[in-house]
């Protein structure tokens, strides 16, 4: 029995839609110029005794704060309403949010059941409709979940809302580093995505680069230096796959003389695509998981790094200086010849065509876009850019800004920023629309953030 | 009603967690107890100590005891073979233009001396690692550290010292040597380094 440390969140979450739904008509837009971040009001939720009074309010507070980070809403201060002391079983008063300009209203309740099963219902109105757009009732067998099923109701509300996929439920893989430049200690750590719950993983492991999601967030690939068994004066650079589950970890693969980095997930989650450096030379190799089987991707004598497959796992984006200077390139998974759109046909597609370096290329999990890290001028910037080269716009420019990171739904970029010399690496976020830079708190320095898909 | 649709909940937690806040709480535990032991010391670590002030009062002069015999001197230097020895002996790190992995004559030079070392001390073992400086990103790094250091672990062969004695590493931009954010730091942090892992002492 391991049980040094507290376990959290081992809950099933049982949602049911508990009235029939109404066809959402009120709609905010995420993209275009006009666009207008939607007044939604979200009081504290009801509570069935002082415990439960408590959570809920607790809860819409996560709401709020959820809706508001994400820009395309803007909460109502409560302080505004006119209507006090919601019941979820009766309509709201209409004019009385109408006349504060609400569009949007959600009414919640929380009953904690003598199991310590926590219940929680919502519904969602269109005020200046004056109808009920979605309700929802979520069942957890502890109220220690309510962060989450908080989160799971601001999806719902983003969801039904905006008529994309939320990213709320969760969560955030990183790097916490700590120390002096030149002795710096790099943990391994995980948090929410609004930063809640951070805990440091693996103790004892000072050194991890580069840590991300397998499809199922369960299993966690990362790359940490490590002292040689036989000779601990020798330094290793492996690759890593952890078990958040189980704390199960394994050496990917290990051959004599080569080095293994880079590595992430295939989408379904089956294959690792990752550079192995051999001789000085990084090419880009696939290793399938169950049988250990690898195939060899490229061959060129210049770098080729940072490998990201497209969400159908037909085609990985890489970088490559066979150019003469980092840039983005794109190939088949099936290593096949491909018509490239700036003309012929390669194995591999060079993609980004402009002045300094583009590096760390990510493809959107909606996989209209990759983002990348580009290198110009002495700044450091994140960019979009389409699979077909065509699009490419810069969202962000600092000292050091690098290796950004899809939320689940593809609309927004987490990445790290040293926002001067010496400053030290902090998280951020900014919108796939260039809108809504944030810092996403960390306990302390934080670089190579991976963001995990939607929890189940 | 809609369909009970029953989501089965990952497990989100592994047991060996640690919790933030009790880590926190902890290191702070610590550094209380730090604390309390500086003060006890009164002496605070610091790169140059002042220098010790002269005694106001000249101190009654003891009786002096009579002279007794210094012993022969002893060899104080590192042990012949040994990783000071290499550090003594030979320069072992060499530097690197900005996103370049050629030697240089003063580098060819500097790991000739290196490969006559090796020469002599032929069961030592060293591993080279290979460093970029902070002006890039961590993986495109990675690859540039490591060119580097087989650009040194291939001339060193080229020189006679047996591959098999020649381990690489790169740390990319992750273990500068000058923690500065200027030209001359970025430039000292681009280097190659020659690391003795297996001393050749009999």
């Amino acid at each position: 029995m391991i049980g040094t440390f507290r376990m959290i969140l081992i809950a099933a979450i049982a949602a049911v839609s508990w009235t029939p739904l109404a066809g959402a008509q009120l709609r905010v837009t995420v993209e275009g110029v006009n666009f207008q971040p939607m007044p939604i009001a979200v009081p504290d939720f009801d509570g069935a005794s002082p415990q439960a009074k408590d959570i809920a309010a607790q809860m819409a507070e996560v709401i709020r704060s959820d809706l508001s980070g994400s820009a395309v809403f803007r909460l109502i201060d409560p302080n505004a309403f006119i209507e006090r002391d919601l019941d979820i079983s009766l309509a709201p008063r209409f004019p009385d949010w109408t006349v504060i300009q609400a569009q949007a209203l959600v009414v919640g309740n929380v009953v904690l059941e003598s199991s310590n099963t926590m219940v929680t219902q919502f519904r969602l109105y269109d005020v200046f409709g004056g109808k009920e757009l979605f309700a929802q009732q979520y069942t957890v067998p502890t109220a220690d979940n309510w962060r989450r099923v908080a989160h799971k109701v601001a999806d719902d509300i983003y969801s039904q809302l905006t008529g994309e996929a939320g990213y709320f439920d969760s969560r955030l893989v990183f790097v916490s580093e700590s120390g002096p430049a030149t002795n710096r200690r790099r943990r391994l750590a995980i948090m929410d995505q609004d930063g809640a719950n951070a805990e440091h993983l693996l103790s004892g492991i000072n050194s991890v680069l580069t840590p991300r999601f397998s499809p199922s967030s369960q299993t966690i690939i990362y790359s940490a230096y490590v002292p040689d068994a036989r000779n601990p004066a020798i330094t290793r650079l492996r690759v890593y796959l952890y078990d958040i589950e189980t704390g199960r970890q394994e050496v990917l693969s290990e051959i004599e003389k080569a080095t293994n980095y880079a590595a992430r997930f295939s989408p379904d989650g089956r294959s690792v695509v990752m550079s192995r450096e051999k001789g000085g030379n990084s090419d880009i190799y696939m290793i399938e998981l169950a049988r250990r089987t690898e195939r060899r991707l490229t061959t060129s004598q210049a770098v080729d790094t940072s490998p990201s497959f497209s969400p159908d796992g037909q085609s990985i984006v890489f970088t490559s200086d066979r150019g003469g200077s980092a840039q983005l390139y794109v190939m088949r998974a099936d290593g096949a010849p491909m018509a490239c759109p700036s003309g012929g046909t390669e194995t591999a597609c060079r993609i980004s065509f402009g002045q300094g370096q583009y590096t760390t290329p990510v493809w959107s999990p909606r996989g209209d876009w990759i983002a990348f890290t580009k290198q110009t001028g002495g700044k450091f910037s994140i960019g979009v850019i389409q699979p077909d080269g065509k699009g490419e716009r810069l969202l962000t420019e600092a000292y050091l800004d690098e290796g950004p990171t899809w939320s689940p739904n593809g609309r927004v970029i987490a990445f790290f920023r040293e926002a001067g010399p010496g400053a030290g690496p902090k998280l951020w976020s900014i919108d796939l629309t260039g809108r809504n830079l944030r810092r996403i708190p960390t306990p302390g320095d934080a670089s190579d953030p991976a963001w995990s898909p939607i929890l189940q | 009603m809609r369909g009970v649709q029953v989501i089965i909940n990952a497990v989100l937690g592994g047991a060996i967690m640690e919790k933030w806040i009790m880590r926190s709480s902890f290191k702070f535990v610590l550094l209380a107890a730090a604390a309390a032991v500086a003060v006890g010391c009164a002496s605070k670590p610091e790169p140059t100590p002042p220098p010790p002030l002269p005694p106001a009062v000249k101190p009654t002069p003891a009786p002096t005891p009579p002279p007794v015999p210094t012993p022969p001197p002893t060899r104080t230097g590192p042990a012949a073979g040994s990783k000071g020895d290499f550090q003594a002996k030979a320069t072992d790190r060499v530097y690197f233009d900005l996103d370049q992995y050629t030697l240089d004559d003063a580098d060819r030079q500097a790991l000739q001396g290196q490969a006559q070392w090796l020469t002599q001390y032929a069961a030592a073992r060293v591993q080279i690692e290979g460093n970029a400086d902070e002006r890039g990103t961590r993986e495109y790094n990675l690859a540039l550290g490591a060119r580097r250091a087989e650009a040194v672990a291939g001339y060193l062969s080229s020189l006679g010292v047996n591959a098999s004695r020649i381990e690489t590493v790169s740390f990319g931009k992750d273990k500068p040597i000058d923690p500065g954010h200027t030209e001359e730091a970025w430039s000292r942090n681009r280097n190659a380094h020659t690391n003795v892992v297996s001393e050749a002492i009999s």
